[in-house]
């Protein structure tokens, strides 16, 4: 058997430092939303080879903003992708500002356009406001549930407790993401597009479900073997289901690493965000939730 | 034989099945050559194609917003609103438009493989026009069949007709021609029925302009129809071919001269088609302005396949990796639990096609993440399994014991993520959708095969000899 208990305050470091940097760089460098959240115009678009030439001309960033000078687009990102793509990102158009702006790029060199998408900022703020709520319910909805799945067993530890660990577990597991998304969206211009929020989403429902794994052999175990000291059940509890743990986030991971490394641009950071939480919902489930569960059961002890 | 046996029989089929109506080509290519060598005739397995979302087969996707400030009943408007967009897209002639009402007030309009967006905006953009035709002489009309007839010669020698003289001509309607009266002179249309025959009826309320318009147009048509056009065609199909074109005409022949700007049209229809033409009417009398779209997305028809492929390509190399990692550390059962998975992978596809389910990159998404869950309750169960066995249990006894011991765990989880699942079903937007449903298609029958299949493939399999070698277990 692994004490894994016995390092309590070890983990809790760890994970309030990464804690803490999320949220300081959320702070600080905010996160970077795609135009789905922020209202706006984005088109992507793909420079072929000249009839005259032959070959692939793609103008430079400011050759492309002066040139689309004249439509007010506000300002104008530009990212080129690949070897002869861009992106361009600028406020919201309507469809003949679209063509206008499509025929000016033609007349720098000529393109074809992959996807343009146009977002009213009415729309972006009510995505916003949507998925907030879609977060914060299913935090709800999750905590509730364990609460509830556990409510056989209220000694030593309440059923809620349970809930209330997982919740903080998975508060972790949504914030460091979210850090990370921060940093990349600052440092690397990553959006946080709707595929992003469908990981994070995701990362709840999933990292949720290693902790409750665990829980369930905690349960089991005090139900068959009675009351032992609580740490020792939770440790032991812990030393038989670790092994699990490792395979079922390594098959997730193998999946989302063959679809980050292949699997195309638009679910590149999809695959990354769930990277990303899977392994930090393995993490907190064997380290954060069951920890401190035991920590907590501690501290009450001592109060009365 | 044992009822175990039948039940691995049943899924054997099952899977074949399923297999095969993923991927029909291999078993209808050997159809093909048995057939070219006895002389059958066995059809090919039927095959569906998948149905793919905007973001892979390219296409446009519009949200507008009305404006129903001055409208009363605003449910009765939308469904107007939608059915009169719903026409126009038809005849713009578009592979299986969509339109939809989001919310109150919003319209989504999806344009799968539309070239020409702009065109397509503003046409759907324009306020509905509604106009009522009454007969031409025959003097007007002659001229314009025989311009017809003389295109149509034309064509059938393969000529160009746009050589004759006037073949405009032609393109005009032979045989109806507007009046001074069109929607803005009508107050409303609602669907009444006979006191005595109880069938429905339509009936027409003029303003008072209006009235004097239609006390003109009726007086001097008495006996003669009245074509009532909605954007330039028919307002209902009068053939029953499905589709609204030059050849329908929806006409009611005026019985006398109407004062009083009430008119009830009569005549054998069914309750729907009056609530269709009702409706139609009121969305060319009152129209509800939609404007420009407040969201627009556009993806080329090149980009879809492009990331298709990519995403496909990559789900196929991580389903191999699961499977050689489930074989190396769960021998026997991961070999299994591999099979089982590609079961689940043949069957969620096959649900794909049949239901069918819209498979966007979100979608994909999902499906593909859900392969690396699908084996969750396999290494839940095989877990417990090894446990009972260092435990001395025999093996039979530690497979039940297994199954039985991880089910709450599994149970739980599982439920977890489906509330998750449906949460983000209704709290968000079309996209999010299709990811929420694929995952949690895929969890449900994630459950069938990790739990139904594999038990019954160790039940057939592992037998009493596996005690002798138990390494591979």
């Amino acid at each position: 058997m692994f004490q894994f208990t016995k390092y309590s305050k070890v983990y809790y470091l760890v994970s309030g430092i990464l804690i803490i940097a999320s949220i300081a760089s959320l702070i600080v460098f905010k996160l970077h939303f795609g135009i789905e959240f922020t209202g706006g115009s984005n088109m992507e678009v793909e420079f072929i080879p000249s009839t005259v030439s032959g070959q692939v001309n793609r103008p430079g960033n400011e050759q492309i903003t002066k040139a689309l000078e004249s439509f007010k687009l506000g300002d104008i990102v530009v990212q080129p992708t690949g070897d002869k793509g861009a992106i361009l990102q600028f406020k919201g158009i309507d469809e003949a500002t679209h063509q206008n702006v499509l025929a000016e790029l033609t007349k720098l060199s000529p393109v074809e356009e992959k996807s343009f998408q146009f977002i009213g900022p009415s729309v972006g703020q009510e995505l916003k406001n949507k998925t907030v709520i879609a977060i914060l319910l299913s935090l709800l909805a999750i905590t509730l549930y364990i609460a509830f799945a556990f409510r056989k067993v209220s000694r030593p530890v309440a059923s809620w407790k349970y809930g209330v660990t997982s919740l903080i577990a998975l508060v972790h597991d949504i914030l460091i993401p979210l850090g990370v998304f921060s940093l990349l969206g600052h440092f690397y211009n990553v959006e946080i597009t709707i595929p992003i929020v469908a990981a994070l989403l995701t990362i709840l429902g999933f990292s949720v479900h290693d902790t409750i794994v665990i829980f369930d052999r905690i349960r089991e175990n005090i139900l068959r073997r009675g009351m032992g000291e609580f740490s020792q059940t939770v440790d032991w509890s812990l030393t038989q289901t670790v092994g699990r743990s490792i395979s079922t986030v390594a098959t997730v991971l193998i999946v989302m690493f063959a679809l980050y490394f292949f699997g195309g641009p638009t679910l590149k950071y999809f695959s990354l965000a769930l990277i990303i939480g899977v392994s930090s919902g393995a993490y907190s489930s064997i380290f954060i939730a069951s920890p401190l569960l035991v920590s907590w059961n501690k501290w009450s002890e001592r109060k009365t | 034989m044992q009822q175990k046996y039948w039940i691995f029989i049943g899924v054997v089929i099952l899977a074949l099945l399923a297999g095969t109506f993923v991927y029909p080509n291999y078993v209808n290519q050997g159809i093909d050559g048995l057939n070219g060598k006895f002389g059958w005739h066995v059809p090919h397995f039927w095959s569906k194609p998948y149905t793919l979302g905007l973001d892979l087969q390219g296409g446009v996707n519009l949200i507008y917003q009305a404006d129903l400030i001055k409208t009363d009943d605003k449910g009765l408007a939308m469904q107007g609103l939608r059915d009169v967009i719903e026409r126009r897209v038809n005849m713009f002639g578009v592979s299986e438009p969509v339109v939809q009402i989001q919310g109150s007030d919003r319209l989504i309009v999806s344009l799968p493989g539309v070239k020409d967006v702009k065109q397509a905006i503003e046409m759907i953009g324009q306020t509905p026009y509604l106009e009522f035709d009454e007969q031409k002489t025959e003097a007007e009309s002659k001229p314009i069949l025989d311009k017809i007839k003389e295109i149509q010669d034309a064509e059938s020698k393969k000529e160009d007709y746009t050589k004759i003289k006037d073949w405009q001509l032609a393109l005009q309607n032979p045989y109806f021609k507007p009046t001074e009266l069109t929607g803005k002179y009508l107050s409303k249309a609602a669907v009444v029925f006979d006191q005595t025959t109880f069938k429905p009826q339509i009936q027409l309320t003029f303003n008072s302009e209006g009235s004097k318009l239609f006390e003109q147009i009726t007086a001097r048509n008495i006996q003669k129809p009245l074509a009532i056009y909605l954007d330039g065609a028919s307002i209902i199909d009068t053939t029953g071919d499905g589709k609204i074109d030059v050849s329908d005409v929806y006409a009611p022949i005026i019985q006398d001269k109407i004062t009083g700007g009430t008119a009830v049209i009569t005549g054998n229809i069914s309750a729907q088609t009056a609530n269709t033409i009702t409706s139609r009417l009121n969305s060319g009398a009152l129209p509800v302005k939609i404007g420009d779209p407040i969201s627009q997305e556009t993806v080329g028809p090149t980009l879809g396949q492009a990331s298709l492929q990519k995403s496909l390509w990559a789900g196929l190399l991580g389903l191999l990796a699961v499977v050689i990692f489930m074989i190396i550390f769960y021998r026997l059962p991961g070999l299994l639990a591999s099979i089982a998975l590609l079961v689940y992978v043949a069957i969620t596809l096959s649900i794909f096609k049949l239901v069918p389910v819209t498979l966007t990159l979100a979608g994909i998404g999902g499906f593909i993440l859900s392969i690396g869950m699908a084996v969750d309750a396999n290494i839940l169960i095989f877990a417990r399994m090894k446990e009972e066995i260092k435990q001395g249990k025999a093996v039979d006894v530690a497979i039940k014991e297994g199954f039985g011991r991880a089910w709450p765990s599994i149970r739980d989880s599982n439920l977890n993520s489906l509330i998750v699942c449906a949460i983000l079903f209704i709290f968000s937007t079309s996209f999010i959708k299709g990811f929420a449903l694929t995952l949690s298609l895929g969890i449900v029958v994630s459950l069938f095969s990790a739990i139904f299949i594999t038990r019954i493939l160790l039940q057939v399999f592992i037998g009493k000899w596996s005690e002798k070698v138990k390494w591979i277990l």
